[in-house]
């Protein structure tokens, strides 16, 4: 005998999964981040074979596959090299909408950084001049958000 | 026809309980740089690579991609294999294939693990079926505890007979510069220690370690250019069962490993393993399988593991030595921890396994083992298939 579906209730179970995590920064990404936390600094470093300014800065050059020496320190400005503005809303964003994603281009990298930007969104367009808000020193506690946002200039 | 394959190097971490100076990513890289250098290749020799971890471990769902800046897959074919605690013989095994396919001359396998980022037990339970198994049968120590129990009251065997495995594979681990753990244990000191389930004492398990492992994979005819001594593949075997644990029968031995040893030896033309074989690093996450497991490989008749170990065979200088980098009691980084049995095995027959070397190895065997009794196998050489 068969069972059909219009004779038993198709039940759910309901699960939740909440492994809690503790991810190590490393000894490279821990000087980015308490270079945010402590001083409001932006660090980079600079792969010496292909000359590329990575930011964060890395262990290694994923392309010349070899160890990154020289830490650069990076200016707090630079420009929009593309960005999208979120309207819809959703609990896991780090502020509300709207607000934008964006790639930043700082001034002496070359690779965007991930952030953010909540306002004057009416003036945003790829190629303009941002600089980093730094949330206040009580506040910062070793995070990419140590960052406030990025604040069109 | 497969195309006969060898590996060529290999490389590993030091392992140990946290990697403060590394994240996951930085972690691989530093076997992979280690694997390049055991070999001289530089990263762009390498024509592919297979990577596996434990998703839930690091919470990492896409470690191919992610990981490519530390495994040196930058615009090069990676393939994720994630097989719970078999991921590293799964790893290794892919990357054979990927060789022996004929389509690729030079693969890196790697496996990892970052144990100290997450709730192992509480990551591990994430194998069982959610519906019928999580709730009332989770984790990693039930199943091994209900298959001890079977062991001993099947031969009569003791809580201090599996401690003398525990104590072997610590004391071996002394030889080991990349081990985890490194302090030498006694029989007494296993049977003081907690409780975990019955007969499972804390210093029967494995520790969950930070780690990873690399190991290249070359076709014949690269292979020979690459390394002086190659160890050849001469036999791979995979069995995996598993769709409800209630279904496992504890009193008929680890089947998977019956199963997959069986045809293992038929490729190898091993006929009498204990004599065969001259070494060989088991999966053996806690004590008790040291007993048994080394029955279901035919090392010796059923019921005879705890003689076996007593006796010594699989001591250094034993019949067959079992395990001299501490196995899996020693050091447990998951995704890794298969992976180091191959390359351990492989690091015998090329002559690189330094202090715990056992002379004059000509056929190593590598096992994996994982979820509900899952087992794969490796039988490496020196002799060219
Ligand atoms: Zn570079």
């Amino acid at each position: 005998m068969t069972v059909n579906l219009d004779q038993v209730e198709p039940l759910t179970l309901k699960g939740q999964i909440a492994v809690p995590y503790t991810w190590w920064v490393g000894e490279v990404g821990s000087k980015f981040l308490i270079a945010l936390r402590d001083e409001a600094k932006i660090i980079g470093n600079r792969c010496t074979k292909c000359n590329t300014t990575y930011v964060p800065p890395r262990k290694n050059c994923g392309s010349c596959f070899t160890d990154i020496y020289e830490f650069v320190e990076l200016g707090n400005e630079g420009i929009v090299s593309a960005h999208t503005v979120v309207r819809f809303k959703y609990p896991l964003q780090p502020v509300e909408s709207p607000f934008a994603y964006a790639l930043i281009r700082l001034d002496g990298a070359d690779v965007g950084l991930v952030h953010i930007i909540k306002r004057d969104l009416d003036r945003l367009k790829n190629g303009v001049r941002v600089k980093a808000q730094f949330k206040d020193p009580s506040e910062r506690t070793g995070h990419i958000l140590d960052i406030d946002s990025f604040q069109i200039i | 026809m497969a195309r006969r394959v060898a590996i060529v190097g290999t490389g590993q971490t030091d392992h140990r309980s946290h990697r403060p100076d590394v994240n996951g990513r930085e972690m691989i890289y530093e076997a992979v740089k280690r694997a390049l250098d055991d070999c001289e290749l530089s990263i762009h020799d390498i024509d592919a690579v297979v990577i596996g971890n434990m998703d839930h471990f690091e919470s990492i769902n896409y470690v191919d991609t992610w990981s490519v800046e530390g495994s040196g897959a930058v615009m090069k074919p990676i393939m994720k294999v994630t097989t719970g605690g078999t991921t590293g013989t799964s790893v290794a095994i892919a990357a054979y294939y990927h060789v022996a396919s004929g389509l690729f001359d030079r693969v890196l396998a790697i496996g990892w693990e970052k144990n100290s980022e997450s709730d192992t037990t509480a990551a591990i339970i994430t194998c069982s079926d959610p519906i019928w198994d999580r709730f009332s049968y989770s984790g990693a120590i039930p199943s091994l505890a209900t298959e001890a129990s079977a062991y001993m009251k099947q031969y009569g065997a003791t809580q201090e007979d599996a401690a003398r495995v525990a104590v072997r594979d610590r004391t071996h681990a002394l030889n080991n510069p990349h081990a985890h753990l490194r302090r030498p244990i006694t029989v007494e000191d296993v049977m003081a220690s907690p409780m975990l389930a019955y007969p499972i004492k804390l210093l029967d398990v494995c520790p969950r370690t930070d780690g990873a492992a690399a190991v290249v994979f070359a076709a014949d005819g690269v292979a020979q250019k690459i390394a002086p001594k190659p160890a050849w593949i001469r036999a791979c075997a995979v069995r995996h069962t598993y769709t409800w644990f209630g279904d496992v029968d504890y009193n008929a031995g680890l089947v998977s490993l019956q199963g997959a040893s069986r045809e293992a030896y038929q490729q190898a033309g091993i006929r009498n393993p204990a004599e065969d074989i001259d070494v060989a690093e088991l999966y053996l996450p806690y004590s008790y399988a040291g007993l048994k497991w080394i029955e279901e490989l035919g090392f010796c008749g059923p019921g005879e593991g705890p003689g076996f170990i007593q006796d010594g065979h699989t001591d250094m200088g034993g019949k067959i030595p079992v395990n001299p980098s501490g196995g899996v009691i020693s050091t447990n980084c998951i995704g890794a921890t298969a992976l180091l049995r191959v390359a351990e095995a492989a690091g015998q027959v090329m002559g690189k396994a330094s202090q715990r070397q056992v002379p004059d190895v000509e056929v190593a065997l590598a096992t994996g083992f994982g979820g509900c009794f899952w087992s794969d196998m490796v039988i490496l050489g020196t002799v060219r298939p």
